[in-house]
C-alpha cells in the first residue's frame, strides 16, 4: 500500500507530494519505489471538485507557473497568464503546477538522492517519457483527492503531457489546451537535442554523468545546448528585429571571436544564466523524453478505441506562424485526426514573428482565446 | 451579406430546415452565431470552419468548435457523413471551385444546406440591362474590382448543376428583396426573377452511408472525393 505525504515547504515556496511504496512502474521496464513531486497550487477548489486546472509547464520550466519564483528570483514562468483576473483566473480556478518526474525543481529527478541512500541518482536516474510524468502527475492528483480536471494546458513539452492526459486519462479531463506541440517529436527536434546533449556529454566536467560527486558542473556544454536550443524557440523575423547586425558595446568589429555581435552577447547570456537554474543531467533525461514522444501510428486508433468512443473532450490547439520548432502542420495533424473522428475540437493559427516561445510571451491573441475557452466551456459543463 | 436582417432571416429558413440533436458542420462560420443558435435551438453538436483568423478567434471563444482553416483545402479532415447536415450560407459565389466545393458538401454530410444570393434577380437584370454596369445591390454591395464574391451565378445555373450532379433538391426557399418568402418550386410567379436569395437542401439520390465510409480518408487524400 502506498503511503502519501503532502508537506508545505516554506524556503521553496511550494509543497511536496511524496509518495512511498508507490512503485511507480516507468515505460521502461523500470520501477520509482518512491518519488516525490514539487508542486504549487493557485486559487481554491470549489465544492464539487470541478475547477481544477493542471498546467504542465515546458522542457526547462518548473512548479512556479506565477507568483514569485525563489530559485530565480524573477516571477513564475507564466505569471501573464496564470493568477487572479488573467486569461487563466485563479480567482475561479484551481491551478495546479508540478515539477515533472526528472526535473530539477523538487521533484525526483537525477540530481535527487536515490531512495534510502547519500548519494544522488545522476546517471543511474531510470529513463522518463512523457507517459510516466503523465503518470506521476495522476498520483498527484489522486493525493489531492481531485477525480476530474477540468481542463491540462500546455506549450511544447507541455502540449505533449495535456495530448498523453486525454489519450490515458480520457475520463479524468473535460477539457485540453494543447499549445505549439505535435504528434511526434520530429527528426529535425530530435537532431537539435542532440547536439544539445553532446554539448553537454563532452563537457570534461560531465564526468560520465557524476560530475556533483567531483564537484564540477559541466557548465560550458549546457550553456552551449541552451544557446542552441534558444535559437530555435525564436524566428528569423523576431531575431532580425530583436537584434540585426547589431554590435554589442562597440563601434566597430573586433576582428577577433569576442561577442561582437547583440546576438551574440544575448546567446552568452542565455547560456550562462540558464545553467545557474539547471541541472546538465536533468536537461538530458528530459530532451530525451520528448524525443521518445511519438503518438504518430497510434493516436488514431487510440481514440476509436471502445473505451473512448465516449470521450467527450474539449480540444483546443493552437500554433503559431513563425514557429519553426513546432510548426502549425504538426499541430493540425492532430486537428486532422479529431475532425475526422468528429471530435470536439478548436483549432488556431496566431499570427506572430516570435516564434515556438510565443505561448509564452504577449500574446493578446492567445490570452483572449484561453480566457473565452476556458470560462465559455466552464458554464456549458458545468451549467 | 452584409444585410443582418437578411442574414437572421436566412439563418432561421436554415434553422427550420434541420431536425433536431443532428450533427451540423457549418463552413464559413464566421464567429458561429448560426451554429451557437442551432446548438441551442436544436441541441445540435455542431462544428465550424472559418478562414479568418479573428473570426475564429471568435468563435472559439464562446466555446464553439471552430476550426481556423480554409473549405477550399481543409475539407479533407472531415469523414464521410460524419454529419447530418453541413451549411454553406451565402459563400458558394466566393469559392475557387464551387463544383468541387459542392460534392464535398454532399461527402461529408448526409444533407447540405446552401444559400447563396441569385444573380438573376429582376433589380439585377435590371441593373445590367440599363446601366451597362456590373451591378451593386444589397445582397452584393461590392464594386468588380474588390469583391470576395467571384463566381456569379442564377438560380436556374444552381438547378441545373444540381441535376448534372445528380444531386437531388429535397426542398428550397427563395426570398424576395423585401424578405417575404416562398417555396421555389411552388411559385407562381418566375422564380428565378423574384428570387433575391436562395436556401436549398441538397443531397444524394442513392445514398448508401455505410458503402460510402472509409476511416483511413485522411492518409489517402487523393481518394477523399466519393460518390
Amino acid at each position: 500500500m502506498s503511503n502519501i505525504e503532502l508537506i508545505n515547504d516554506k524556503n521553496l515556496d511550494c509543497s511536496f507530494a511524496i509518495f512511498k511504496d508507490a512503485n511507480l512502474t516507468l515505460e521502461s521496464g523500470s520501477i520509482l519505489k518512491n518519488f516525490k513531486l514539487a508542486y504549487k497550487t493557485f486559487g481554491s477548489i470549489n465544492k464539487n471538485k470541478s475547477n481544477a486546472i493542471l498546467v504542465c509547464h515546458a522542457l526547462t520550466g518548473d512548479q512556479y507557473v506565477s507568483g514569485h519564483n525563489p530559485i530565480t528570483g524573477k516571477d513564475g514562468w507564466w505569471s501573464r497568464m496564470v493568477g487572479p483576473n488573467k486569461p487563466i483566473d485563479t480567482n475561479k480556478f484551481f491551478v495546479i503546477c508540478s515539477n515533472v518526474l526528472g526535473g530539477c525543481a523538487g521533484s525526483t529527478g537525477p540530481k535527487e538522492t536515490k531512495e534510502n541512500e547519500q548519494n544522488i541518482y545522476g546517471r543511474d536516474f531510470p529513463s522518463v517519457t512523457i507517459k510516466d510524468i503523465v503518470n506521476a502527475q495522476v498520483k498527484l492528483l489522486d493525493a489531492l483527492e481531485i477525480d476530474q480536471l477540468f481542463s491540462v494546458v500546455g506549450g511544447s513539452m507541455g502540449a505533449m503531457q495535456a495530448l498523453q492526459w486525454s489519450i490515458d486519462f480520457p475520463n479524468r479531463v473535460q477539457s485540453i489546451i494543447h499549445i505549439a506541440g505535435a504528434l511526434k517529436h520530429s527528426a529535425q527536434n530530435i537532431a537539435f537535442h542532440e547536439v544539445g546533449r553532446q554539448a553537454i556529454m563532452n563537457d570534461p566536467n560531465w564526468h560520465k554523468g557524476n560530475y556533483t560527486e567531483n564537484n564540477a558542473i559541466p557548465e560550458r556544454g549546457l550553456s552551449v545546448a541552451r544557446m542552441i536550443a534558444h535559437i530555435t524557440y525564436l524566428s528569423e523575423d523576431a531575431m532580425h528585429r530583436k537584434f540585426g547586425r547589431k554590435l554589442q558595446s562597440r563601434d566597430i568589429i573586433s576582428f577577433g571571436f569576442d561577442a561582437d555581435f547583440q546576438i551574440e552577447s544575448y546567446l552568452r547570456y542565455q547560456g550562462r544564466s540558464f545553467v545557474e537554474r539547471f541541472d546538465a543531467n536533468s536537461y538530458l533525461y528530459l530532451t530525451r523524453a520528448m524525443d521518445y514522444f511519438d503518438h504518430s501510428e497510434s493516436y488514431r486508433k487510440t481514440l476509436e478505441f471502445v473505451n473512448n468512443q465516449k470521450n467527450n473532450i474539449k480540444y483546443l490547439v493552437i500554433s503559431f506562424t513563425s514557429d519553426w520548432l513546432f510548426p502549425t502542420k504538426e499541430n493540425k495533424e492532430i486537428v486532422e485526426i479529431l475532425n475526422s473522428l468528429s471530435r470536439n475540437v478548436s483549432f488556431l493559427e496566431i499570427d506572430t514573428d516570435k516564434g515556438h516561445d510565443s505561448f509564452l510571451l504577449d500574446e493578446p491573441e492567445l490570452d483572449y482565446v484561453i480566457k473565452g475557452f476556458f470560462n465559455s466551456n466552464y458554464g456549458k459543463i458545468n451549467e | 451579406m452584409n444585410n443582418l436582417r437578411s442574414i437572421r432571416k436566412d439563418w432561421d429558413l436554415i434553422e427550420s430546415l434541420i431536425k433536431d440533436n443532428s450533427r451540423i458542420l457549418d463552413i464559413g462560420c464566421g464567429e458561429g452565431d448560426l451554429i451557437q443558435q442551432l446548438e441551442k435551438n436544436l441541441t445540435a453538436k455542431v462544428h465550424g470552419i472559418e478562414k479568418s483568423r479573428e473570426l475564429a478567434l471568435k468563435g472559439i471563444a464562446k466555446g464553439l468548435n471552430v476550426t481556423h482553416g480554409d473549405a477550399e483545402k481543409d475539407l479533407l479532415q472531415y469523414s464521410n457523413h460524419s454529419f447530418d447536415y453541413v451549411i454553406l450560407s451565402q459563400t458558394l459565389q466566393a469559392m475557387i471551385k464551387p463544383k468541387k466545393i459542392l460534392k464535398e458538401l454532399l461527402r461529408i454530410g448526409s444533407k447540405a444546406i446552401v444559400s447563396f444570393p441569385n444573380f438573376g434577380h429582376w433589380k439585377i437584370r435590371l441593373q445590367l440591362l440599363f446601366n451597362g454596369k456590373m451591378p451593386i445591390t444589397e445582397g452584393l454591395p461590392y464594386s468588380w474590382y474588390d469583391t470576395p464574391n467571384i463566381h456569379f451565378f442564377t438560380l436556374k445555373d444552381f438547378q441545373n448543376l444540381c441535376s448534372e450532379m445528380n444531386i437531388v433538391i429535397e426542398n428550397s426557399i427563395g426570398l424576395t428583396n423585401k424578405g417575404k418568402q416562398f417555396s421555389i418550386n411552388g411559385s407562381l410567379l418566375p422564380a428565378n426573377i423574384i428570387t433575391n436569395e436562395a436556401i436549398f437542401l441538397l443531397s444524394y439520390k442513392d445514398f448508401e452511408p455505410i458503402k460510402l465510409k472509409s476511416t483511413n480518408k485522411i492518409f489517402n487524400k487523393n481518394s477523399a472525393i466519393v460518390n
